[in-house]
């Protein structure tokens, strides 16, 4: 099958290692990945801090950029949700009917990463090895917007090697919600603070998550205070395997 | 001057640990029990979308409704006003009390008559109001402002509210147990709702088809102030009309589930008109009035992405499930609605211009939209009501250009890409080991408590690109 990775903004300049660890998992369950250099942004930033005209241009590139793919493989929750949730009503709003029929064409065929491999491919098990402690964060957008349920765990409990520890108050946001960490970071900070206590409280090494917006906030998180437990994207743990070394 | 923004008002609830504790269990302990008995109704999800269907095809036909109510309630005996904003909510209120002579009026939970800020010109006029809802009447005595919408003094916990009674109440006395406040609080409002003959309440709903308005309350002191007093004044909005009896069914089911976790609602207070009114035998208020108020409603519903906030039944779950109010407390919303309903509803009721901070104090994590009763999209809302905020000019300038560019940089995968590289030549004095501990302003807020990753040297796409060439 041939799938067009839509790898988001925030992994192209900030995790491109995310983007290959997409890769070689796809690649490795026989997949041949495409990667059209047109795509940029989903516009969730604009559309989420009110700027919603400069998300339409954006919709607009997006459907333009993929129309014509089988599938569509991004490893971002939100960014899905919003392509799924946001992407109708704004092209409604914007009064466009022929963007609207568009973004209703082409939605069913995005998926996030974990959904896309266990509900299209039918995998659980990659065939991954991440000898680690790992405890799962579900981002706001994969329990609530996508309903992924336990997709991601799923994938997670087939890793060899790998010991999940339940995280605590698993519903509850991390605070990062975007431009809402900086133009309310006081509030932001608290929530953080006692996600980061759940975590610690597993004793796990690592943090895993499909989204790493809130990778980079729990991440930030850990890092500042010193914890020694570090943040990792779910798809890099599934790219592991005995042979390979991490995707770096 | 500038009012006060929602960061602002938290930053200082925030550093309050004996609040910070008080909320966190209570609205732990709210938030499990709702859950629990919301779960066991096999026909929960059922119920909901019936909520939400009864509102929306009520909302469709408002005006008409309204009128049905106006005639109904005039047939039972009752007397009804249209107050299209606060202050005309106000002299009407403060008129009808004046006319009885009133020194004194007691009063039930109603947080409309915050909402119009009714007991100062009460006050000015010579009348003093007693607030008769325990919660409400703490509040009230210590003259603070409520902070939560079901329970009032949420951010007080029991020693202080035994501080406060000690020294209101002249009871040096009293303990700290829940036993002896209650009674010291039932001898305390025992004699205002005897002496009192004007009561003013709110209402949770008013049936159209029969000019019944109910009140639903826990403690029996609203059941006091809606049968005792010789006149009662009842203040609501105009969304709260339902079209028939039945369907209370439907409403007095969502309610105590979603609000206290009760299975059945311990005191609903239904009344129909007067004791004269046809559909009663001596029974009710002597004088019966009901002020109908629009104040901005009428405004939400012309704007049809945001209209569904008016389905809102004041349950409060909403709140006690949201991460952002349960740490920043309800005073940070400077509003008598809190939480995720308030940051919809408050902007749209007082202006954007004055409470425009308050649709972005929300990380959009969904939390609220999945339990709330009704099914009200309040995560939507507030990206609708932010849009507006932008649109309407109260965001910053700075701002506004930055997005822009961002805009054009994302459009552009070549400027992306330009830009990128000067970022990682900006980066270098502040990336260290890979992270930036201190970024410069208006990011400066994410280094509060959280570092920043660097860019990496590579992108995405770099990498792509050179894997492709290298194949």
């Amino acid at each position: 099958m041939l799938v067009s990775l839509f790898i988001t903004c925030f992994n192209d300049a900030l995790f491109p290692q995310t983007g290959q660890a997409v890769v070689t998992v796809l690649e490795r369950l026989g997949c041949e990945v495409a990667f059209p250099e047109a795509q940029s942004c989903c516009g969730q930033m604009h559309n989420n801090s009110g700027y919603q005209q400069e998300a339409v241009s954006l919709v607009r590139r997006f459907v333009e950029v993929f129309e014509d793919a089988e599938a569509i493989v991004a490893p971002a929750t939100s960014c899905v949700a919003m392509i799924r949730g946001q992407y109708p009503r704004l092209a409604r709003a914007a009064g466009d009917a022929k963007l609207e029929r568009r973004v209703a064409a082409l939605a069913p065929r995005v998926f996030e990463f974990t959904e896309f491999l266990t509900d299209r491919l039918g995998i659980e098990d990659v065939g991954a090895y991440y000898p680690h402690r790992v405890t799962y964060h579900s981002s706001c957008n994969s329990l609530r917007a996508l309903a992924l349920g336990d997709r991601p765990l799923r994938l997670l409990r087939a890793v060899r090697g790998l010991e999940l520890v339940e995280l605590a108050w698993a519903e509850e946001c991390c605070g990062f919600g975007g431009t809402f960490a900086v133009k309310n970071a006081e509030t932001s900070t608290a929530m953080l603070a006692d996600k980061l206590r759940h975590v610690l409280d597993t004793g796990a090494e690592v943090c895993t998550a499909g989204d790493n917006s809130c990778l980079m906030h729990i991440g930030g998180g850990l890092s500042r205070q010193r914890t020694g437990v570090r943040a990792v994207h779910l798809a890099e743990i599934l790219a592991c395997t005995e042979q390979t070394a991490p995707a770096s | 001057m500038t009012a006060e923004t929602f960061p602002q008002r938290a930053h200082r609830s925030l550093r309050d640990s004996q609040l910070r504790r008080n909320l966190a269990k209570a609205t732990s302990t709210i938030r499990t029990k709702t859950a629990k008995v919301s779960a066991e109704l096999p026909d929960w999800e059922a119920l909901r979308d019936a909520g939400q269907a009864i509102k929306r095809e009520t909302l469709a036909e408002l005006d008409r409704h309204l009128v049905a109510l106006e005639e109904s309630v005039t047939r039972a005996g009752g007397v009804v006003h249209w107050a299209a904003d606060a202050a005309e909510a106000r002299r009407i209120i403060v008129g009808l009390a004046k006319a009885h002579g009133a020194e004194q009026v007691i009063k039930i939970k109603s947080m409309t008559t915050d909402e119009v800020e009714l007991n100062p010109a009460l006050e000015a006029a010579g009348i003093r109001p007693f607030e008769t809802d325990l919660a409400d009447m703490i509040v009230q005595m210590a003259h603070e402002k409520p902070s939560h919408l079901l329970v009032p003094a949420i951010h007080k916990n029991r020693s202080e509210i035994g501080a406060l009674f000690r020294d209101q109440m002249d009871r040096p006395d009293l303990s700290d147990q829940p036993g002896d406040l209650t009674r010291a609080a039932r001898a305390y409002l025992r004699d205002k709702f005897i002496e009192t003959p004007v009561a003013i309440s709110g209402a949770n709903f008013a049936v159209a088809e029969t000019g019944s308005v109910v009140v639903v309350e826990s403690e029996g002191n609203g059941r006091m102030c809606l049968t005792l007093p010789k006149v009662l004044i009842s203040i609501m909005g105009i969304e709260k009309v339902l079209p028939e009896w039945e369907h209370l069914e439907v409403f007095l089911q969502l309610l105590p589930r979603a609000s206290t976790g009760e299975r059945m609602n311990p005191y609903t207070s239904i009344w129909t008109g007067t004791q004269a009114g046809e559909r009663r035998a001596g029974d009710g208020p002597g004088e019966f009035h009901l002020v109908l108020l629009d104040n901005g409603r009428s405004k939400i519903l012309a704007d049809e992405a945001a209209r569904a906030t008016l389905h809102c039944i004041r349950c409060s779950r909403c709140l006690n499930v949201c991460p952002v109010y349960q740490r920043a407390g309800g005073h940070a919303y400077d509003s008598m609605y809190q939480g995720p309903i308030g940051a919809i509803l408050t902007p749209q009721l007082k202006g954007l211009d004055a409470a425009g901070s308050l649709p972005f104090a929300s990380s959009l994590c969904g939390a609220c939209q999945e339990v709330c009763p009704v099914r009200i999209p309040i995560p939507d809302i507030l990206v609708h009501l932010r849009g507006r905020v932008v649109r309407e000019g109260h965001a910053g300038l700075g701002e506004g250009l930055a997005m822009k560019a961002a805009g054009t940089l994302f459009d552009h995968p070549a400027l992306m890409a330009l830009a990128l590289s000067m970022g990682r030549a900006a980066q270098a004095p502040l990336a260290r080991d890979g992270r930036i501990e201190r970024l410069p302003p208006p990011l400066d807020g994410w280094s509060l408590g959280r570092d920043f990753p660097a860019l990496p040297k590579e992108s995405f796409r770099a990498w792509w690109k050179r894997r492709k060439a290298s194949r």
